[in-house]
């Protein structure tokens, strides 16, 4: 290869630096989606009775259920067929460590920067310990610190591991937010999920490190079903993260979640994300479908769910992490920046539902379009009659970058409560070429100077993330947004 | 140093700049004065590089090597450096991370190793004091909400810490009140060296009692028509432009 041509190749990969694919020998269910299919992933993860039972009442219910089709996205018919539901790298059966986890595997998670020895740490700022639950395709691999965890009485474990070692757990909690009759896709997660992570912390207990899952899809045409369920304890605090990446390929990959938290009195969650799909390349071919529900229970008085998001990946993002605001005195908070570059479409906003007194809640949105791409905040925010003294404020900015993207807000209000306080403020803007050409006139390159606006753009979300990651996600910023401009 | 020979300029499909002829020799400090739309904006611009200004002739020799191709940021790093007549706000980015994102980055452009943080604090720290610039304007998001002078203060501190060879001030005096004007002079003043030099624009003479030029230059229409030491700006004060203009035809 010349060196231009490598140097271009370079370039082109460093878009999605992500986009390898590792090759490992993997298992699948077969292909589409049937009955058959959901008893094989149930006695895949060699579920107890009651697993299949959910599993199989939410696929009946599915299967006469229709698509959402309110949101600003635009893709072809999914054909649900057309998937394989369950795909996991062959290995040992039961829990592991991490000598028994294929070196091919370890490879994947060490080009992703994903520190899964003890003893290593993230590139960031600070030397602490994040602790890691590594999900490839529809298993996890290893989960680290596990140990060290369960000397405070924190439970931080693969879900299908939490099913037979904390059934108790799981089954009160299971659905108990986001339930089976949900949505569409909240119910085609209830009856198919595969993996995701298990956290439960005592109550008085601040756990001790960043609680992260990172969710890799490996295998072509398989879709990925993500479940999460986190518990605090009264009293308790955690701070969890997510990540999520994907090889680059020309079709679509469909990613649908169902995460749900529970705050007891005085506890606390801030849940991150960095979404970091395939986004799709430049001419739209490929990425993945990204339909998440999120949603929190502050269930306890006092409690305080804050969830953070950086969505740069996808195809398409349709995800809404909401907060119900039960408990007296629960505050409910989301930070959000969404990118969307080239011909990606993201649909995402929060639902901020105010049951109990003097509950507050903030919404900071910072929507970023480029090239040909439509970016949407939506959100609502309910008061209910008896939430006396609620409030919100809510704020959504949004950047253009060049004229043939777009930008729409679509806030929803509905307050039954008269006294409810309620501020919304938008706005909308422009990298302008006279803020460009100030940056170049003093050495900064547009591709920098682009990254260093739009990550000044989002600065106030950017502060809400864990400082181990907030480097990271900086820099995705500016990496979303390459060839955007000039 | 710099020396501009016969520069053509077109904006927006419009010769601006018509033929103008201009050398500075290192160390020294030229003014540029001349009336409302003559070119001096123009000139500045297109010295920095700026898209949409249309070199069609002529060319512009920085050090011996024609820059006219060179992209802004590659000027920047070779130390030509523009004070805005207008600073640009840059929401959400203090002057503290723009400033290291402009070292760092002509560093790069250089192949020069980039300053650590220590280095990099207490060169701005040292550099901010002077000008009377507080820690907490430092971290405030770059111009935005800043008074003008405060503005101007900011350009003259980016100025400190960049280095230049060549500092193109853009009316650096307009909407600066004595004291701030007599801060901004001073900065400028220390950092006059035999291997830096200054193009001055302003309108009034004021400046030019603070910041004393070896030569000044009138340009009107496109082009510099009168070039004469530092009594040409007590002709204009006392007989403005057209009489001087029209006494050196
Ligand atoms: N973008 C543009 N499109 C069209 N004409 C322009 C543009 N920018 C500048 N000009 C014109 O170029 C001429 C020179 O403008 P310039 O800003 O260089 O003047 P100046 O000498 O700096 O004036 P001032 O003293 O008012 O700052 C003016 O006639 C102006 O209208
Ligand atoms: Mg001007």
């Amino acid at each position: 290869m010349s060196e231009e041509a490598a140097a271009l190749q370079e370039l082109t990969e460093q878009k999605y630096k992500y986009g390898f694919v590792s090759d490992i020998e993997s298992e699948f269910a077969p292909k589409g989606l049937n009955e058959d299919v959901i008893r094989f992933i149930s006695a895949k993860k060699n579920e107890p009775e009651w697993m299949l039972d959910y599993r199989l009442s939410a696929y009946r219910r599915w299967v006469n259920m229709e698509e959402p089709s309110w949101a600003k996205l635009h893709y072809p018919k999914i054909d649900f067929q057309d998937a394989y539901y369950y795909a996991a790298p062959k290995a040992k059966e039961g829990p592991h460590t991490l000598e028994d986890v294929d070196p091919e595997l370890l490879r994947t998670y060490e080009k992703l920067g994903i520190p899964l020895h003890e003893q290593e740490v993230l590139a960031g700022v600070e030397q602490r310990r994040v602790a890691v639950d590594a999900v490839f395709d529809s298993v996890s691999v290893v989960t680290t610190f596990k140990d060290e965890l369960a000397k405070v009485g924190v439970i931080f474990c693969p879900i299908s591991e939490a099913v037979h070692s904390h059934p108790e757990l799981v089954k009160k909690y299971l659905g108990s937010v986001v339930p089976d009759t949900d949505n569409f896709y909240a119910t085609l997660n209830a009856a198919v999920f595969s993996e995701g992570s298990f956290v439960y912390i005592p109550p008085g207990v601040r756990c001790p490190m960043e609680l992260s899952t990172y969710f890799r899809i490996n295998a072509a045409k398989s879709g990925q079903f993500e479940r999460t369920l986190i518990i605090a304890d009264a009293g308790s605090y955690v701070s969890y993260l997510e990540g999520c990446t994907a090889p680059q390929r020309d079709e679509n990959q469909l990613h649908a979640a169902v995460v749900e938290l529970i705050a007891m009195d005085d506890a606390e969650i801030k849940y991150s994300t960095v979404q970091n799909w395939f986004p799709g390349d430049e001419n739209g071919k490929g990425g993945i479908y990204n339909f998440v529900t999120k949603r929190a229970d502050c269930r306890g008085k006092n409690s305080k769910v804050s969830w953070t998001q950086v969505e740069t990946g996808s195809a398409i993002t349709w995800k809404y992490p909401s907060c119900i605001l039960r408990g007296e005195n629960s505050v409910g908070e989301f930070y959000s920046i969404a990118i969307a570059n080239n011909y990606q479409q993201a649909d995402t906003g929060t639902k901020m539902i105010h049951l109990g007194k003097n509950t507050s809640s903030r919404i900071i949105s910072k929507g970023i379009s480029a090239g040909k791409a439509q970016n949407t905040y939506r959100g609502l925010v309910s008061i209910n009659a008896r939430a006396d003294g609620a409030r919100n404020f809510t704020q959504c900015d949004s950047l253009l970058i060049g004229d043939q993207c777009g930008a729409h807000t679509v806030p929803y209000i509905q307050s039954k409560n008269p006294k409810a306080i309620l501020e919304h403020e938008a706005t909308t803007s422009k990298i302008s070429d006279d803020q460009l050409f100030y940056c170049l006139s003093r050495g900064i390159p547009t591709e920098e100077a682009v990254s260093l606006i739009v990550n000044g753009f989002c600065r106030e979300v950017l502060q809400q993330l864990p400082m181990e990651f907030a480097v990271e996600a900086q820099k995705l910023v500016g990496l979303s947004l390459e060839g955007s401009v000039g | 140093m710099l020396e501009i020979k016969d520069l053509h300029v077109n904006v927006h499909g419009k010769e601006i700049l018509k033929g103008l002829n201009l050398k500075v020799p290192p160390g020294e400090v030229h003014a540029i004065m001349g009336p409302n739309g003559a070119g001096k904006s123009t000139t500045s611009y297109t010295l920095a590089g700026r898209a949409g200004y249309e070199v069609t002739k002529g060319e512009i020799d920085f050090f011996g090597e024609d820059v006219t191709a060179l992209a802004p940021e590659e000027r920047a790093a070779r130390g030509i450096f523009l004070a805005f007549q207008y600073p640009l706000e840059i929401p959400g980015v203090s002057t503290m991370n723009f400033l290291k994102t402009a070292m760092n980055s002509q560093a790069k452009i250089r192949g020069e190793k980039e300053l650590n943080a220590a280095e990099f604090l207490r060169a701005v720290r040292a550099a901010a004091k002077e000008l009377n610039i507080s820690e907490d304007m430092l971290k405030r998001p770059l111009n935005v909400g800043f008074s003008g002078g405060e503005k101007k203060r900011n350009e003259t501190l980016q100025m400190a810490l960049l280095k230049p060879k060549l500092a193109i001030l853009d009316e650096m005096d307009s909407g600066l009140d004595i004291d701030a004007l007599k801060l901004v002079a001073e900065g400028v003043n220390k950092l006059r060296s035999p291997d830096r030099s200054f193009l001055v624009i302003t309108h009034y003479q004021r400046l030019l009692d603070y910041i004393v030029p070896d030569v000044i230059h009138i340009l009107a229409g496109g082009k510099i028509v009168l070039s004469g030491d530092k009594s040409l700006a007590l002709q204009l004060e006392q007989n403005g432009y057209d009489a001087v203009i029209a006494k050196a035809a």
